[in-house]
């Protein structure tokens, strides 16, 4: 019997009059790889604004790990080990890539606000931040500022930075957004093998991304959630066909 | 640096390590012995005295070097804009002229050499305090919670005698009798050498800190506070050690302060004197760690010798200032980096021609533009105080046309000049650099 | 009692020509995101530009040329520097505005020279117009509140009956979104810059005689406007008109009520001697502090209300 990892229960969320979140309850399990897809407006971004702490619930509760998250910071959400990726690329663009990783990996190793400590002297720390380089391909780039990489290349940093804490519990919202197919494959591929062992929830638009990596698609529409499931049990059913999907001949996906 | 034949695997490597310390920082190193060597080029062998405009003007800049770094602390590296920076420096300052008072009485016998250590240790104090409500917000907000403490702390610095010394201020002696070495800090040169002795390491220090795990974040939530927040980092916690850190050198700046001047008042903690922080920095560049230094020097320079010859020195810095902000947002340092990948590739000589042909019209412009203001300076100001404008012993009187014609004329005209040239120059610049990105692209 | 109501109405008086200042700075702010530190260095020049005016062609042309003077240079201001700026980011114009107030400072210095000037209130209304429990309601003062009253109506009916006025509106709130529905953002801009500068130019015409005209009065007046704008709340202007009153009205209260802390103290049974640690805090009266008190709650409203009155966007 394992406890789901994170919990969403009841959850509300309202800017002003406008209700965005209606009441939703989600539970994503241990190691589970759960996509979260539904048109555009529906609140799939915001709902990842609630989870990592960047707004406050309207009403509700969130659990990680079996502790209430709702109301915290967003840094101490991280503490505890939920890290998040943006749709909107978020990196430190003046700094190198390699220091974006290694600022990523900072707090993990217990450096916190040091002022005494050299970086350039951290083997540990600097062989961690190389290795975690490697993994995203971005050896090439190590030293050129973030800012001036190519799209893709923001992206696969972006999602390095989001893993290099070490988080268990790793939120990706539309990571392959923006990319063309090969691109998209790649990402994938990166993001299957770096996020082994962890519990992985997304935010996708692309179906073949989707369907390729989730064990469990939970749809949202309008602030609520119509259907849960596995991917298969989701294509079939009509609800999200007449929502979202479209009928089985159109989608077409193998 | 010696290699000695006998010796373990430590000799060798410490001098390897030593000799990789010269090769990567050797322009500190020339910067300082220079330094340590430049007042006996002033030096007058008859009399055996050193100049003492000169010596007062070093000392002024090894002051302002460290104020502008600490001010960099906050803003280059920190993205904080702060307008009371002064306040840390003012009242590190006061704190040690108190100290220094007191070590004179006998109540604290501290050797003179410790005292910006005092300082320091005064400024960081006072950041604490302040900087704990500061922080509390980012970007303008906190900007405009500087300004308000700066002039609060200003007021205060005039209105009460007892820490402050009211509107005279509080004034010391640094002869106390109390030094490591046995010295009598009499004269300024000593107090020089010391002022550059803190000034080396407080250069140091602070470029250590850009390489801490603090520095490292300062920087990431300058650029992005809210990933900063993503990677664990509390923006706050970050902005206020960062801000507490930048006290502890502006307190030492202020020490020495106290040290040169031997007299502290309210406008060490004025706005003028946190202007010139801002000025400094900014126009030596807030993106590259020495950009400050160039700064500082750079500024104490025109300060020093433009207002032997004009009273409207503060023009042509404000003047610079906002042609800084509006067409070199780098700086100094900035525009010196930009030239960086041309250099390694070999071409900057390609650069010098359109550079001199830029010169020229820039030139007059600036003859220009100082004729119109030195003219209307002795129309108002000038006439007022009895003063006429002389250029080696040619009397220009501001007023007849004449000189007000010659100073459109080049202005204008310059001004045509160098529009058009900066177009070609523009060209020159382009062509190079796509030159230099295709040959990259070969290789 | 008499000293209360004097106060009042001179605390209005203020508290409207600080309106005039503060509204044009929140328009600017609100919208383009910029701390103008030059509008107060508009004001000054309004002053100095009357001055000037009205010494060739009397204070009621001055009246409208110097503002229309002070117009066309934010006009200008903002269409060939500040646009230019704006690219470099909020820090660098913000910057860029600090050094053009400087250099106005020192431009005026240069032209008018160091002193004050005696920009003096035109002979006509240079009388009583009513006396109120033995003092005089300066005729002068009457003018000032009746300019800025008609001021307020004509940028109320201006911001509520005019389509520029409705853009601008909406651009105060929400300024990216008003570009989006391809709205000429830019001019939109311009003008309100140069309306802006214009309010602040009437400011310094009519405040100018009645307080002082002299190149340190920008320094002065600045932090004052920051503060109400500040306090008032970013994109309201109702909320900066409360400010502006309640700020005319703090300002002028605190140089009429002679009293210090230690006087406070004394009434609840604590006497201050001379040794008592922190004395000479405690005994300060009111009006020497008087200058400190924008800045007091300038500060104090950042940390603690950092939206203001009825703010709708964060500084």
């Amino acid at each position: 019997m394992t406890t789901p990892t994170l919990r969403l229960i009841d959850v509300e969320k309202s800017f002003g009059p406008t209700a965005v979140i209606m009441g939703v309850s989600l539970d994503v399990t241990t190691g589970s790889r759960h996509a979260i897809i539904g048109p555009n407006g529906a609140g799939k971004t915001t709902l990842f604004n609630l989870v990592s702490g960047r707004f406050p619930l309207s009403a509700g509760r969130i659990e990680l790990h079996g502790r209430r998250i709702d109301g915290l910071d967003p840094h101490e959400i991280t503490r505890r080990g939920l890290s998040r990726s943006f749709q909107v690329t978020s990196i430190f663009s003046r700094m190198s890539v390699f220091e974006n990783i290694r600022c990523g990996l900072l707090w993990s190793r217990g450096y916190r606000y040091s002022f005494w400590h050299l970086l350039g002297r951290e083997r540990a720390l600097n062989e961690a931040a190389e290795r975690l380089l490697a993994d995203v391909n971005l050896e090439a780039r190590r030293d050129l500022p973030a800012g001036l990489l190519s799209y893709a290349e923001q992206r696969a940093l972006e999602i390095g930075i989001t893993i290099a804490g070490g988080a268990d519990t790793v939120l990706l919202d539309e990571p392959t957004a923006g990319m063309s197919r090969s691109e998209a494959d790649h990402a994938v591929a990166l993001i299957r093998r770096i996020t082994a062992g962890k519990t992985l929830v997304m935010v996708e638009h692309d179906m073949s991304v989707v369907f390729d990596l989730a064990d469990v698609v939970t749809v949202l529409v309008y602030g609520q959630v119509i259907a849960s499931g596995p991917p298969a049990e989701i294509r079939a059913n009509r609800a999200v066909q007449d929502a979202y999907l479209g009928a089985p001949v159109e989608t077409g996906i193998a | 640096m010696s290699e000695s034949a006998v010796g373990t695997t430590a000799a060798p490597l410490a001098a390897g390590r030593a000799g990789g310390l010269l090769r990567r920082q050797w322009p500190w190193l020339a910067t300082l012995a220079f330094a340590l060597v430049v007042p006996w080029f002033f030096y007058d062998w008859t009399t055996g005295r050193h100049s003492g405009f000169v010596v007062a003007m070093l000392s002024q800049i090894g002051i302002m070097v460290i104020f502008a770094l600490s001010y960099n602390m906050l803003m280059g590296q920190a993205g904080l804009l702060s307008f009371g920076h002064a306040v840390l420096l003012g009242l590190g300052g006061y704190i040690t002229a108190h100290a220094i008072t007191a070590s004179k009485a006998g109540t604290l016998p501290l050797p003179l050499e410790v005292t910006p250590l005092v300082g320091g240790l005064g400024g960081l104090f006072f950041a604490i305090v302040l900087g704990y409500f500061a922080t509390k917000q980012r970007a303008t907000a906190f900007a405009m919670i500087t300004l308000g403490i700066g002039e609060l702390i200003t007021a205060c610095a005039l209105m009460f005698q007892t820490f402050f010394g009211g509107e005279g201020g509080v004034s010391t002696n640094r002869m106390t009798g109390h030094s490591l070495f046995g010295l009598g800090y009499g004269g300024s040169i000593q107090v020089y050498y010391l002022i550059v002795a803190w000034t080396a390491i407080s250069i140091a220090l602070m470029l250590l800190l850009t390489r801490t795990p603090l520095g490292r974040m300062a920087n990431a939530c300058r650029d992005n506070f809210e990933r900063a927040q993503f990677v664990g980092y509390d923006p706050r916690l970050v902005r206020f050690f960062q801000f507490a850190l930048s006290g502890f050198f502006a307190g030492i700046a202020g020490a020495l302060y106290t040290l040169t001047y031997e007299i502290v008042t309210y406008d060490t903690v004025a706005a003028s004197m946190s202007a010139n922080a801002l000025l400094m920095t900014y126009i030596g560049g807030v993106g590259v760690f020495a950009g400050p230094v160039i700064g500082a020097v750079l500024i104490v320079l025109l300060q020093s010798w433009v207002s032997l010859l004009s009273n409207s020195w503060l023009v042509y810095a404000g003047v610079l200032f906002i042609l800084m902000v509006t067409f070199a947002p780098g700086g100094i340092g900035g525009l010196v980096m930009i030239h960086q990948p041309i250099w390694r590739a070999r071409r900057l000589g390609r650069l010098a021609g359109p550079y001199l042909r830029l010169l020229v019209p820039a030139l007059l412009v600036v003859v220009g533009f100082v004729l119109v203001v030195e003219l209307c300076s002795f129309l108002t100001i000038g006439a007022a105080q009895g003063k006429s404008f002389t250029l080696s012993r040619v009397t220009i009187e501001p007023h007849t046309p004449l000189p007000w014609a010659v100073a459109a004329v080049l202005l204008v005209g310059g001004g045509l000049w160098l529009r058009h040239a900066a177009g070609r120059f523009a060209l020159a610049w382009h062509a190079v650099v796509d030159e230099i990105k295709a040959a990259g692209m070969r290789a | 009692m008499e000293v209360l109501l004097v106060s009042l109405l001179n605390g209005l008086v203020y508290g409207m020509l600080l309106f005039m200042l503060a509204s044009g700075l929140t328009l600017i702010f609100s919208m383009m995101g910029v701390l103008n530190f030059a509008h107060a260095s508009m004001y000054m020049l309004g002053a100095y530009f009357a001055y000037s005016v009205s010494r060739v062609i009397g204070f009621w042309p001055a009246l409208v040329v110097a503002p229309a003077l002070c117009g066309v240079l934010g006009a200008l201001i903002e269409m060939y520097a500040l646009r230019r700026v704006h690219r470099n980011g909020h820090i660098a114009e913000l910057l860029f505005t600090v050094g053009l107030a400087f250099i106005i400072e020192k431009a005026t210095q240069m032209a008018w020279g160091l002193l004050p000037v005696p920009y003096r209130v035109p002979p006509v209304l240079d009388r009583a117009l009513f006396h109120v429990y033995g003092s005089n309601f300066h005729a002068y003062r009457a003018f000032m509140l009746l300019i800025s009253v008609l001021m307020f109506v004509a940028i109320w009916l201006l911001l509520t009956r005019t389509r520029i006025g409705l853009v601008i509106q909406a651009a105060l709130t929400h300024p990216e979104m008003v570009g989006a529905l391809g709205h000429n953002v830019p001019r939109v801009f311009t003008i309100v810059f140069a309306g802006g500068s214009t309010l602040a130019g009437l400011a310094g015409v009519i405040g100018g005689n009645y307080l002082v005209t002299e190149p340190s009065m920008a320094a002065t007046m600045g932090p004052i406007v920051f503060v109400v704008v500040v306090f008032g709340g970013l994109g309201s202007l109702a909320g900066c008109f409360i400010a502006s009153l309640i700020m005319g009205l703090v300002q002028t209260f605190a140089v009429v009520l002679d009293v210090s802390f230690a006087d406070l103290l004394a009434r609840l049974g604590v006497t201050i001697s001379p040794t008592t640690p922190l004395a000479e805090v405690l005994t300060i009266p009111l009006p020497r502090v008087g200058a400190l008190l924008p800045y007091l709650m300038l500060i104090l409203v950042l940390l603690i209300k950092p939206r203001g009155l009825m703010g709708t966007r964060d500084t």
